[in-house]
């Protein structure tokens, strides 16, 4: 019994892993039935795997079985691979289980595909109900809305779900087509597009009434596999804004393809994790949601890749350098936002402090802005304006030479010249 | 410069906060109770600790500072620095005498400090409420030992008071020798003297018959859900500092 269920956990952890969402946030569910758990508003990642990723939640599909054929999937169907399966029950009492223990957030369900959408997603939807009403559970749960399911069983998710997420996988629908063939763009964005009428109505009604039962209150995410298909920085981040605009969507994950495949459709096994890029599409996204820049000014046309060297937002100031340097005694949030160096908490940091005082370098340097980066950026009438007319080359190269990013071999050949 | 004796209480600093403006102190500086350092210079004056006048004084302050700031001071009071007091009392002096709140002026030595400090034991108060491993003994209670650098047990309490409502829990702290331990219904304060090491190892006796599956099952868990062709080992530790490692079920070595 106890060799088994170690066997399955070690299957369909392993099955999960590459599903991007970890986060545990957004939900403050309290524990007010005298029950187990409740919801952190930041989340808590209570571990953090030897790659460096967050662990907040159990993260395991209910089974890798699987219909469905998908090339960049472990668990597709012609994979010769070890399948497995967990019972409602033993989903359950693995999370009770952990959770007490204060291992886990709460649980994060996923599952591959068998028989058919509605017999899978009505398991799902079963575990929650059971871990929400028979234990009184009051802990994170993210289940994965399977593409195709019907909408009574995904109301019913969202009913004891904190947060709901269906994977678009693939950036455009041409790849999607390229490497699942048997799925469907539409099977995908009408489900999320119902989901997000749900939630739209939930926030609506928790305004007037306040006894609306809860529904999905940390809203829904998704996720692409980037690197595995031809799309360039601009098409990614263009499909994320209207993930943003139009669902309504909390998050967007990106996914760096790791090669698992001997499939020729897709990059070779060996071939690195596009790691740089992801992270630059991250900070890109952040960019989009926490400091005010619209899509188009990160990526456009005329830039339709993000630099791998620096970061999008030094990328930006250096394309707009007419509009620096910016006074720091003067200039409101959404400008202070916009240089690079300083982030959303420095930048409120100096629109409070400078109301008691001029602020010199000094402070700024103790506030904890990243002073070698924001120096060419900025003014201050304290410390005596200093024009300078370095360009946008020069800056950047000034910066390269002092910056120690562990990635650096692999940003550009040229770069190891200097 | 004027020394002031404290017994090393919070009440206290906030007694020498009276002092200072009832005496009219300028310079002052706190000595801890018991470990003076026999001083050649300025005078030296001793803190009573009164909780009508702390408490005078901490109504005082809430008027003119946020909630916010008065967690942060009692944060940075936890941390256990040995120039915590000082700077609290500096902080409180400035913000007595300022006619603004003066909690966001960072340009305050005492200010930034108090804001620094207090950010740092937020840091290990967050850790705690992450890493803590509840082991399920016999008498059905969820046990965890630690040893954090700063005293953060009085502030971590709360939160896994609302968490873990239906489950006995006892959480230790080797360091600074004292736990919380929490029955359903309410907190106590426990001492307890231990016979030999605080963490016994293997003792089967103590744990519950099914710690031993789900520790391995943690474990199991954790291991497989890493990505081997993403190893980053710097990020690994930096997120999970090793000092924490001892107490942690996914970092002990599989049990054979």
């Amino acid at each position: 019994m106890c060799d088994r269920i170690l066997e399955k956990l070690a299957i369909l952890a392993d099955a999960a892993k590459y599903d991007v969402s970890c986060s545990s946030s957004g939900s403050d569910r309290k524990n007010n039935n005298q029950g187990l758990g409740n919801g952190h508003k930041s989340g808590i990642c209570h571990a953090y795997t030897a790659d460096g990723r967050c662990v907040s939640l159990l993260k395991i599909l209910l089974t890798n079985h699987c219909i469905y054929n998908c090339a960049y999937c472990v668990s597709r169907s012609s994979n010769d691979i070890k399948r497995a399966a967990f019972t409602v029950q033993e989903v359950v009492d693995l999370t009770i289980q952990f959770y007490r223990r204060n291992y886990i957030e709460g649980l994060f369900l996923s599952s591959g595909i068998f028989r058919d959408p509605d017999y899978t997603m009505e398991r799902l939807v079963r575990i929650a109900k059971k871990l929400r009403t028979e234990h009184r559970f009051n802990g994170y749960i993210h289940l994965k809305a399977i593409p195709g399911a019907s909408e009574s069983l995904l109301r019913e998710a969202g009913l004891y779900a904190d947060r709901l997420s269906i994977n678009v996988e693939m950036p455009t629908e041409q790849s999607l087509q390229l490497l699942a063939p048997e799925k469907k763009r539409t099977d995908m964005l009408h489900p999320m597009k119902y989901l997000s009428n749900e939630i739209t109505q939930y926030q609506h009604d928790k305004k007037i009434f306040k006894k609306t039962p809860l529904f999905a209150p940390a809203g829904q995410s998704t996720q692409m596999v980037i690197g595995a298909t031809p799309e360039n920085d601009m098409q990614i981040l263009f499909m994320s804004h209207y993930f943003y605009q139009k669902m309504q969507l909390k998050r967007v994950y990106y996914s760096g393809y790791i090669p698992i495949s001997y499939d020729n459709r897709l990059p070779a096994i060996g071939t690195p994790v596009p790691m740089i890029r992801e992270h630059r599409l991250y900070q890109a996204d952040w960019l989009m949601r926490f400091y005010g820049f619209g899509v188009e000014e990160i990526v456009n046309p005329d830039y339709p890749l993000l630099d791998m060297d620096i970061d999008p937002k030094l990328s930006w100031a250096l394309r707009n350098l007419h509009l620096f340097p910016v006074d720091i005694n003067k200039a409101d949030l959404s400008l202070l936002l916009r240089v690079p160096g300083i982030g959303v908490s420095s930048a409120q940091k100096i629109v409070a402090a400078r109301r008691f005082h001029t602020l010199h370098y000094e402070h700024l340097k103790k506030i904890g802005i990243s002073f070698s980066t924001a120096r060419y950026f900025i003014t201050t009438k304290a410390d005596g304006f200093r024009e300078r007319d370095l360009t946008p080359m020069q800056i950047k190269q000034q910066l390269l030479t002092i910056q120690r990013s562990k990635y650096r071999p692999n940003f550009s050949p040229q770069l190891q010249l200097f | 410069m004027q020394l002031l004796v404290y017994d090393g209480s919070f009440a206290g600093i906030l007694c020498a906060v009276f002092d200072v403006f009832e005496y009219k102190f300028k310079e002052v500086r706190l000595v801890l109770a018991n470990t003076q350092s026999g001083l050649l210079f300025g005078r030296e004056h001793t803190v009573i600790t009164d909780e009508t006048k702390a408490a005078r004084v901490f109504t005082g302050l809430s008027k003119r500072i946020s909630a916010r700031a008065l967690t942060q001071l009692r944060l940075a009071y936890l941390s256990e620095q040995a120039d915590i007091a000082g700077i609290l009392v500096h902080y409180m002096q400035y913000a007595f005498t300022s006619p603004t709140s003066v909690e966001t002026d960072f340009s305050h030595p005492a200010v930034l400090s108090v804001a620094q400090v207090a950010r740092k034991v937020n840091r290990e108060k967050h850790r705690m409420e992450a890493f803590i491993r509840f082991q399920l003994t016999t008498d059905q209670i969820y046990y965890a030992v630690i040893e954090p650098d700063f005293n953060v047990l009085p502030v971590i309490a709360n939160h896994f008071k609302e968490r873990f409502a239906d489950q006995d829990w006892l959480i230790y702290d080797a360091r600074r020798k004292y736990g919380l331990h929490y029955n359903r219904q309410e907190l106590t304060v426990a001492t307890i003297t231990f016979e030999g090491p605080v963490q016994a190892k293997n003792s089967s006796a103590v744990y519950d018959a099914s710690e031993t599956l789900y520790q391995e099952l943690w474990r199991r868990y954790f291991n497989k859900t890493n990505i081997e062709a993403r190893k980053n080992t710097r990020l690994h530790i930096r997120h999970m500092p090793l000092r924490y490692w001892k107490y942690l079920v996914e970092k002990q070595p599989v049990r054979s």
